[in-house]
């Protein structure tokens, strides 16, 4: 295609999103983990039959289903669209060469990351197609990999660094790279543990923007891991924000570790600061005893519609221990209220 | 975006520093900077990485709200230690709250500094000094990491020096940034170079002026841009006069802010008050500053000759005797002045209606005073421990009259709220902001009712009972409130009658009374319609209360040192900070049984349980107490605290034996932070809190346990291949001129001073920084002169009034290695042996793994050669004399005691091991060494200590006491985890061979483990509990 012919269809692309968020709270999808875990797929579902002889174990590399067990991704996807999302997330939360070096699968990260693009556009274009007063995004996922770069992994040696900038740099702009191939329309970089690794995402991903001429929205969602109210790597919400912030998003927010209700105060923190859409996909509550989520789909909306009613966020949905019933209440909820102003993409849009 | 009106310059570090035009002054700290202080480039230069920390942790504390870091200097490779500092750093949350400006002229030293910072950094800085297209470079990286940046006035022809080239040079580079660049304004920073004036050259005349004007100029014509410079440069004429200097600085900044500079790189200790400089001295300074005279430069060095240095007097000055009251009682407080205080409590206690009022009023408003500033860092904790002296004086001549009011209103006393000590903590802070658009409405909008009851309750107008409407409190918004009595009116209107509503109400008065308040409900039209019966009622009700009772409620912590460990100065420190902060202490003291501690936890009904201690055996102890915690169905919190404690083996070791929260706690200042989240309602926050806490730690548990799999260890027969080689057979030891066992008798504590380390004292009482620099640190010094000054005072007291009793007990005996390990040696009437402990951890290809008894000749090495071994004290008629301190309230006097018994003991350590090394054993006779050097221990030969890091076992003690018949002799007992006692108390062994050195055993293997019970004869589970911290899992 003719490169303005390419810039073209990704304004269009952009524009319905925008559209979309300032008429409506977009809901977001689920848990991807929670029900493929329904699947008890083994090792040999695992490995498919193009891995059936490879040398390492792959139980548990859910990134890698989207290449042996396709089927059982786009009907996750299903799933949750039909639930009423309106974005979903493409099984690629480990898909860098960092996490995937766990499983010796460092080769497979391009691919990897085209295939499970494909699948969840595949199915977002089929239900946009059924459903055209409702467009259906796909959300390219970047994880925060298993390595922290301002952290030290040895408690001994703070000064210690088992990963650096320029490697994680790597790593997400290759990430970004098949995400973006594969026809995403926004990258998400998500479950921000260490505000360091989501600046060299966003670095990577500015990178790829500048060199690919491509104008993708971006979403960032950071996890506040503490009860005081702190990333993992110490930062308060507001901290991150700014940290943050100097890459235009199209949202920020909050996912993972702490349910609906304890992530409250964080989400009125920077929903009051901040001039980029807000996010929430919290667990469905936290684990109990056995570590397992059990927040039900009412339990979970009603403390969701708090946010709704302070009118603190734009894009709402789910992490861990949710499931297609929870977003199904959730955007019962969402249709009812209006969404947050953006003033961002108020500016945008007006010119 | 146009509908955002003013672009505040946002930066953070684990903290958000938002700069806005209603911030004040932004001060950059500028000490971790290698070109600006010598300090700091010797510390780097000497990779003492660990120190130049403390001097950026100094900065944060004493206020620095954005910290330069700069390490352009020949001798060093910047981009290294840029990289390994700011990741140290990283580490750190009390320095890396603030905000990290990176500093250097080099490119590559910049970038590597933002790879490694999370937060959003300041660049120090760019410039069209080398034209624009490097400029433009860097200013679109800098963007792409996220900082913000400081921009010279500098351009290709050189440096602005005038009012127009500043203009000229700030305009181009701000248009480029912006229009080009894209870069946000609001993360510009204009240096508009502050130079020097009165230099006696006619054309440096303008160079503060110029920067005032450009300063304006640039506030005014580029949008959202700040300015910034470095302000002690403007009096470089007037070096080595300080006074001038800080007249000058003060001057010129608040000329400079006026005009809008809002940060700068300013050294707080050369800064005068503004309103407090010499008026005349201001006239002729400003006179040069604003170029106000053609002669300004000249008059103003002939005024400089006339001022004179003065030094800071200690003359004593009374006149704040003369403030109103409240003035008087909070700067007691504040400065820990007790010599008043009981006649100001007593005129508090006169005028106030019940002496309750005194505590909660007077002398809280004054510790509020006291924890803001300790908070913020501008107090020091030896300050605070005075503080907390004269509260505690002053409630103790309070209590007698409470108690007697109390007596009086002896009624039926319901309960008072818990936690509702000051009204502010009634909110649920969460919901707390919502809350409060809601009271705004509703206060704005009363009902008929409300509006009819406000009338009546407003302005003390019921029998002087304060009132206040539409207070939150936790989740809900009572109507009308009277806090003093935890007491609150409802009025129903319509709506509550509704059973669904009706349900709701109870639920809330169900809550509100479980939280210690009575609620009494009246409806609309009793209210409208009978509005006496409603106050009368609302007055029998009342009448019923009792004033608030401090303490009753207050929160209690136990605090106690475990058993066999007889360390007290930590746990007693952070026992005064947390009672400065309204919390109630339950000190059990020193070696407290578990069954102690949990029986006093049940009586006292305690809501956190502290333990301390020091030594290691201490780790397991407490392993032993949680458990017992568990056993006996414990639900508390619990506090893990002192110096071989730590994060790592809380979590790792106590944390999976106890169900409840625990917590490790840093130092006495985390402390308070800690207890009040340990302590709050256990509400959402509270169990988030614990949550966080169980997950942190099971984090740190699997990340410790990963990593200790990674490690490679040699076999004990391997290590011992690899031991530390010594020529046995070019070497003779010196024979000691006195062997066997000797007491020292007479010893002159007076003598023994002299050899005191004194930077140890200073960091028991949270005071970093090495002796004597301390005393003229920029941040610490005035509190550690005063600190020292008290404790040459007591020092002085404890050899006159001879406080104290020393002793000391050594032998020499002769020895030689046996089997590798062992250290055969011959007492005066049987033969003992030393067993030591070999590292096992595998080291870089020809390093040996050490044991002490390495430096020991072996046996069939045919060579005679000796050991020694010693017990010295300092810690006879401590406890006697600390206790009366303490009966005396006095804390700050108590712990300074046993801080400076345990440095006697430790100098008594060194004074007898410099005479064994040149008289009693006489190896190095010639020796002269100055008290520095031995505290750097160059001399020859060590005096390890077994429960330290070379030899680590305790259990060695037993062998030393028996070998020197400690106990019957000097009367030092060994606790049952061998502890010593008294506590001020050093033992040792003597190894006097040139090559022997300190090392750290680290963690050794099972093998060893087992071959070490087998060669002490004890059964492995004993070798297993002693040595546990040793073990590698």
């Amino acid at each position: 295609m003719h490169v303005g012919l390419i810039l073209k269809t990704e304004r269009l692309k952009n524009e319905i999103l925008y559209k979309a968020l300032q008429e409506r709270i977009l809901v977001l999808d689920g848990a991807m983990g929670t029900m493929l875990q329904r699947h008890k797929f083994s090792e040999e579902d695992f490995r498919g039959t193009r891995f059936a002889d490879y040398a390492s174990d792959v139980k548990g590399n859910n990134d890698l289903l989207s290449i042996t067990q396709p089927a059982a991704i786009a009907d996750v996807h299903a799933q949750y669209f039909a639930a009423g999302a309106d974005i979903v997330e493409t099984n690629t939360f480990s898909g860098t060469t960092i996490a995937m070096a766990d499983y010796d699968m460092e080769f497979l990260v391009d691919e990897l990351n085209y295939e499970s693009a494909r699948i969840a556009r595949k199915v977002a274009d089929e239900f946009t197609e059924r459903e055209p007063h409702k467009p259906r995004f796909v959300a390219g996922a970047i994880g925060p990999t298993n390595k922290t770069a301002s952290m030290s992994p040895d408690v001994n040696d703070p000064g210690f660094r088992a990963i650096t900038f320029e490697e994680l740099r790597k790593a997400y702009k290759q990430q970004a790279a098949g995400l973006v191939k594969g026809g995403v329309d926004i990258l998400l970089v998500e479950t921000v543990f260490d505000t360091l690794n989501a600046k060299a995402a966003l670095f990577a991903i500015e990178e790829l923007k500048e060199e690919l001429n491509l104008d993708i929205p971006v979403m960032v969602s950071g996890t506040i891991t503490d009860a005081s109210g702190r990333t993992l790597s110490g930062q308060t919400a507001e901290a991150f924000m700014i940290s943050i912030e100097h890459i235009e998003l199209l949202s920020i927010g909050f996912n993972c570790a702490l349910g609906a209700k304890q992530l409250t105060p964080y989400l009125e923190t920077v929903s009051g600061k901040s001039v980029y859409g807000i996010s929430a996909y919290p667990n469905a509550g936290l684990p109990n005893a056995f570590g397992e989520y059990d927040e039900t789909p009412e339990q979970m909306a009603s403390q969701i519609r708090e946010y709704l009613e302070k009118s603190l966020v734009n894009i709402i949905g789910g992490c861990c221990g949710t499931t297609p019933e929870h977003i199904a209440a959730i955007a019962v909820i969402a249709a009812e209220f209006k969404p947050r102003r953006i003033p961002f993409l108020q500016k945008l849009v007006n010119g | 975006m146009d509908n955002i009106e003013f672009r505040p310059l946002k930066l953070s570090g684990l903290e958000p520093l938002v700069i806005t035009p209603e911030s004040n002054f932004v001060n950059v700290g500028e000490r971790t900077n290698v070109a600006g202080s010598k300090k700091f480039l010797r510390l780097i230069k000497d990779e003492k990485f660990d120190e130049a920390l403390d001097v950026a942790r100094d900065q944060v504390d004493n206020g620095a709200q954005i910290i330069d870091i700069n390490f352009d200097d020949g001798m060093i490779d910047g981009k290294a230690a840029m990289v390994r500092f700011l990741n140290l750093i990283a580490a750190e949350p009390d320095i890396s709250r603030v905000p990290i400006m990176i500093d250097s002229s080099k490119w590559e030293i910049i970038e590597a500094g933002l790879q490694v910072v999370q937060g959003k950094c300041v660049v120090n800085s760019i410039s069209l000094k080398e034209g624009e297209e490097e400029f433009i470079k860097h200013a679109r990286a800098i963007k792409r990491y996220g900082a913000a940046v400081i921009v010279m006035a500098f351009d290709e022809t050189g440096q602005a020096d005038n009012f127009d080239r500043r203009v000229e040079i700030s305009k181009r580079s701000y248009d480029i940034l912006v229009n080009q660049v894209k870069f946000a304004p609001e993360d510009i920073i204009f240096d508009l170079n502050i130079f020097p004036v009165a230099t006696g050259m006619d054309e440096h005349k303008l160079n503060a002026l110029d920067f005032i004007e450009g300063t304006k100029w640039v506030k005014a014509n580029l949008p959202h841009a700040s300015v910034s410079g470095g302000v002690s440069n403007v009096s470089f004429s007037f070096r080595g006069n300080d006074k001038v200097r800080e007249a000058m600085h003060s001057a010129f900044l608040y000329h400079a802010i006026k005009a809008g500079m809002n940060i700068g790189i300013v050294n707080p200790a050369m800064l005068e008050v503004y309103d407090d400089i010499d008026k005349n001295l201001l006239d002729h300074v400003e006179d040069v500053l604003l170029n106000r005279r053609e002669d300004a430069t000249e008059r103003l060095l002939d005024y400089a000759e006339s001022v004179t240095q003065t030094t800071r007097t200690s003359t004593i000055d009374n006149s704040w005797r003369e403030l109103p009251l409240q003035d008087r009682i909070t700067r007691a407080l504040v400065k820990g002045i007790d010599a008043f205080i009981i006649e100001d409590v007593e005129e508090a206690r006169l005028a106030a209606a019940q002496p309750i009022e005194v505590i909660e009023g007077n002398l809280m408003t004054g510790m509020n005073v006291v924890g803001d500033l300790f908070g913020s860092g501008k107090m020091f904790l030896p300050q605070v421990v005075k503080s907390a002296r004269v509260m505690k004086k002053a409630v103790a001549y309070l209590l007698p009259f409470i108690e007697e009011e109390k007596e009086k209103l002896r009624l039926h006393a319901p309960k008072s709220p818990k936690g509702t000590f000051s009204s502010w903590r009634t909110a649920n802070p969460g919901a707390y902001r919502t809350l409060l658009d809601r009271t705004k409405n509703s206060r704005a909008n009363p009902t008929p009712a409300e509006a009819k009851m406000w009338d009546l309750l407003s302005n003390k107008k019921l029998d002087g009972y304060k009132f206040r409407r539409e207070h939150i409190i936790g989740m809900y918004i009572a109507d009308f409130v009277c806090l003093r009595e935890n007491f609150i009116i409802e009025i129903d209107g319509g709506y509550h009658d509704d059973p669904g509503q009706k349900e709701k109400d109870q639920n809330r008065t169900e809550w509100l009374e479980e939280h210690g308040f009575r609620v009494v409900r009246f409806k609309n039209s009793e209210v409208l319609n009978d509005h006496q019966n409603v106050l009368d009622k609302v007055k029998n009700e009342m009448k019923k209360v009792p004033s608030g009772d401090l303490g009753a409620q207050s929160v209690k912590i136990l605090m106690a040192t475990v058993k066999g460990d007889v360390h007290d100065i930590g746990k007693n420190i952070v026992s005064v900070v947390l009672a400065c902060n309204n919390y109630e202490i339950i000190d059990l003291g020193v070696m407290v049984p578990p069954e102690k501690i949990l029986d006093a936890a049940i009586e006292h009904n305690v809501d956190i349980i502290g333990l301390s201690g020091l030594i290691t055996p201490s780790l397991d102890e407490m392993v032993y107490v949680a458990k017992e915690m568990k056993r006996r169905n414990f639900v508390v919190p619990l506090m893990i605290g002192g110096a071989t404690t730590s994060r790592a083996h809380t979590a790792v070791k106590i944390a999976p034996e106890y169900d409840g929260t625990i917590v490790h706690v840093n130092d006495a200042s985390r402390a308070v932070t800690i207890a009040g989240e340990l302590s709050g309602d256990k509400d959402d926050d509270y169990f988030a809190f614990a949550k966080a806490k169980k997950e942190e730690y099971a984090k740190l548990r699997d990340e410790f346990l990963g990593r200790q799999r990674k490690k490679d260890y040699l076999t004990i027969e391997k290590a011992r291949e690899h031991k530390w080689k010594i020529d046995w057979a070019n070497y003779e030891a010196v024979k000691p001129k006195k062997l066997g066992v000797h007491q020292l008798e007479n010893i002159d504590l007076k003598e023994i001073s002299a050899f005191i380390d004194w930077s140890p004292f200073f960091r028991s009482w949270d005071l970093h920084g090495r002796y004597p620099d301390i005393l003229t640190d920029e941040v610490v010094g005035i509190q550690a002169t005063e600190l020292f000054a008290d404790a040459q005072e007591m020092l002085g007291q404890i050899i006159d009034e001879k406080w104290l009793d020393a002793r000391a007990v050594y032998g020499l005996f002769p020895a030689n290695t046996l089997n590798d390990d062992d250290i055969a040696v011959k007492g005066t009437d049987r033969s003992f042996t030393f067993r030591t402990l070999r590292q096992q951890s595998k080291k870089a290809a020809g390093k040996p793994q050490i044991a002490l008894a390495d430096f020991v000749a072996p046996q069939d090495s045919g060579k005679q050669d000796y050991i020694g071994a010693f017990c010295v004290s300092t810690g006879f008629g401590v406890e006697e004399r600390a206790a009366e301190f303490r009966e005396k309230l006095d804390d700050y006097n108590s712990i300074m005691l046993k801080a400076l018994a345990d440095r006697l003991a430790e100098a008594l350590a060194e004074y007898l091991h410099l005479r064994i090394r040149k008289e009693f054993w006489g190896y190095a006779s010639d020796e002269q060494l100055e008290n520095n050097d031995l505290i750097k221990e160059v001399y020859k030969g060590i005096r390890p200590a077994p429960g330290y890091p070379a030899c680590p076992d305790h259990l060695e003690k037993e062998t030393i006491w028996e070998l020197l018949q400690v106990e019957k002799r000097i009367d030092v007992k060994l606790t049952e985890s061998l502890a010593m006692w008294p506590a001020a108390s050093v033992s040792g062994y003597y190894i006097g061979h040139p090559e022997s050195r300190y090392f750290g055993l680290g963690k050794i293997k099972e093998d060893q483990v087992k071959d070490y019970a087998k060669r002490k004869g004890i059964p492995l589970a004993k070798a297993e509990r002693w040595l546990s911290p040793n073990i590698a899992d």
